[in-house]
């Protein structure tokens, strides 16, 4: 593949490995990110999907292997964690808001205490973003007293409050009501229209297949195949990958 | 009003109930300063144990190495030894290593006296059990929330600080306020090095007035409206901090 310097990735991976006692979960993972890509991890259960996006923002050490977020080097021992989770966000699978806090609290936060930004200028910024998620009336809110969708939209506006290049999403649908989905699933969408890179972990194929840029599938630790969407959902040529398919489409 | 109740009191003890910390001035005066020491030991000891769990279950599930030992060790020993062979511990022994002052008439004074070992026994006793009420609250949140928290940039100890502890302390207050009951109770303990609450007064007052029954029935009447009492002010507290949808108050 040539690449160009004006199209070099802003992630890249080579050669991750990474084992959980001796349950070997990631088995060098290849992959490159461009910036402003939207890219889609999809592939059976227990196939180290989850795994990579934690290996991205440093919440899962990894054994081999080199990960690099545009210059920084993730496996350094000296690695600025703070600098790393500024540039990379991160979307749970259950939302995983602090419940403690009032909705405005939990997306102003971090930017107060972390970045040490002004408050206001930041709860500004908050609520600015609760509109885009269309909670607009829920900053007083405990997270408690929301649906699992409107959560995970505080909990996308959390992520972004942060200003960061790259968001992980990590099964963002998959513990909501199916009326749920669609309404956390625009708002992914919304946030890779507007520029910033997406990586996504999902079990929802119609959405990676419309909305990714590019698509990778993984089995028993390894990248399968990878492709655009187009090719990849009508011309997979391995195997397994026609096998997930084939259940799942 | 004062009067009649005196009045009422005094002819009860005719028919056999004593009671004279209700109708004799001197037996009441005692009664009261005895209850005083008793919510002074309950609020200081409750207070600095409860600091003492805090600290402790924070540099256990901070810290590793040294300090983590020490408070292992500190809990080995205060909460698996009995509380007055404690209280005796602190007072006979090194309260006799400690200087003695001269008060203003020239007669000795131990600097540290009966109601301040009475207060770091008990603290230190209570804080044992603190400790392991605050890791057990630390040990309930889920790592969720902990991990949501890294992902936004926080250091261990900013997450420990601005999530971890405060949802470890919705855990913590079914099994703290047993420790704190408890606590309550073994105030009486204090008695043992000469400290002047309720048991100490109520031996003096029975001595004199011969009437022990019903000191003895007084006295666990006082304890079960105490402990009511600070069974009481933890669940105001607990209520208060309830949030929505989370812990007991609600779904998960």
């Amino acid at each position: 593949m040539s690449v160009s310097p004006s199209s070099a990735p802003l992630i890249a991976l080579r050669g991750v490995r990474k084992s959980f006692g001796h349950l070997e979960v990631l088995r060098g993972i290849d992959m490159d990110i461009r910036k402003g890509e939207v890219v889609a991890i999809i592939g059976p259960s227990g196939s180290g999907k989850s795994t990579i996006l934690r290996t991205i923002n440093g919440l899962t050490p990894i054994n081999e292997g080199s990960i690099r977020v545009g210059d920084i080097e993730v496996g350094d021992p000296k690695l600025d964690k703070v600098k790393l989770r500024h540039r990379v966000g991160m979307v749970f699978q259950q939302y995983n808001l602090f419940p403690h806090r009032t909705v405005l609290q939990n997306v102003a936060m971090a930017p107060i205490q972390v970045l040490k930004e002004p408050r206001e200028q930041v709860e500004e910024r908050a609520r600015r973003l609760l509109a885009e998620m269309r909670l607009p009336d829920k900053a007083d809110a405990y997270p408690g007293e929301l649906s699992g969708g409107q959560q995970q939209r505080v909990a996308i506006a959390r992520a972004l409050c942060m200003e960061p290049e790259v968001i992980l999403f990590d099964e963002v649908t998959a513990a909501l009501d199916p009326e749920m989905v669609k309404e956390v699933l625009s708002a992914v969408r919304k946030v890779a229209e507007d520029g910033v890179t997406c990586i996504l972990v999902t079990h929802e194929m119609g959405f990676a297949r419309e909305a990714a840029d590019h698509i990778y599938f993984t089995d028993r630790g390894v990248i399968v195949e990878h492709a655009p969407p187009q090719t990849f959902f009508t011309e997979a040529s391995d195997p397994r990958t026609k096998e997930f398919l084939s259940k799942v489409l | 009003m004062v009067g009649d109740i005196q009045a009422f009191f005094r002819d009860l003890s005719g028919s056999g109930i004593n009671l004279t910390i209700f109708y004799d001035a001197f037996d009441f005066g005692r009664f009261v300063t005895g209850l005083g020491y008793t919510l002074l030991l309950i609020a200081l000891s409750g207070f600095f144990s409860i600091l003492i769990g805090a600290m402790g279950a924070a540099v256990l599930s901070l810290g590793r190495g040294p300090a983590a030992s020490v408070i292992r060790g500190y809990v080995a020993l205060f909460r698996n030894t009995p509380l007055i062979v404690q209280m005796y511990f602190f007072y006979f022994a090194i309260g006799s290593i400690m200087p003695v002052m001269r008060n203003e008439i020239g007669l000795a004074q131990p600097l540290i006296g009966g109601l301040a070992w009475a207060v770091i026994s008990l603290s230190l006793y209570a804080g044992a059990f603190n400790v392991e009420t605050f890791r057990a609250g630390i040990g309930a949140v889920h790592r969720s929330y902990e991990e949501a928290a890294l992902a936004l940039g926080y250091t261990p100890r900013q997450v420990f600080v601005s999530v971890t502890a405060p949802l470890a302390l919705r855990f913590s207050f079914a099994s703290l306020a047993n420790n704190l009951v408890d606590l309550t109770k073994a105030t009486t303990v204090a008695y043992a090095v000469g400290v002047t609450e309720l048991l100490y007064v109520s031996n003096q007052i029975w001595s004199d007035s011969l009437n022990t029954i019903e000191m003895m029935n007084v006295i666990l009447v006082i304890y079960l409206v105490l402990t009511g009492l600070v069974v009481f002010l933890i669940n105001r507290v607990e209520a208060a901090m309830r949030l929505p949808g989370f812990g007991a108050g609600g779904a998960p």
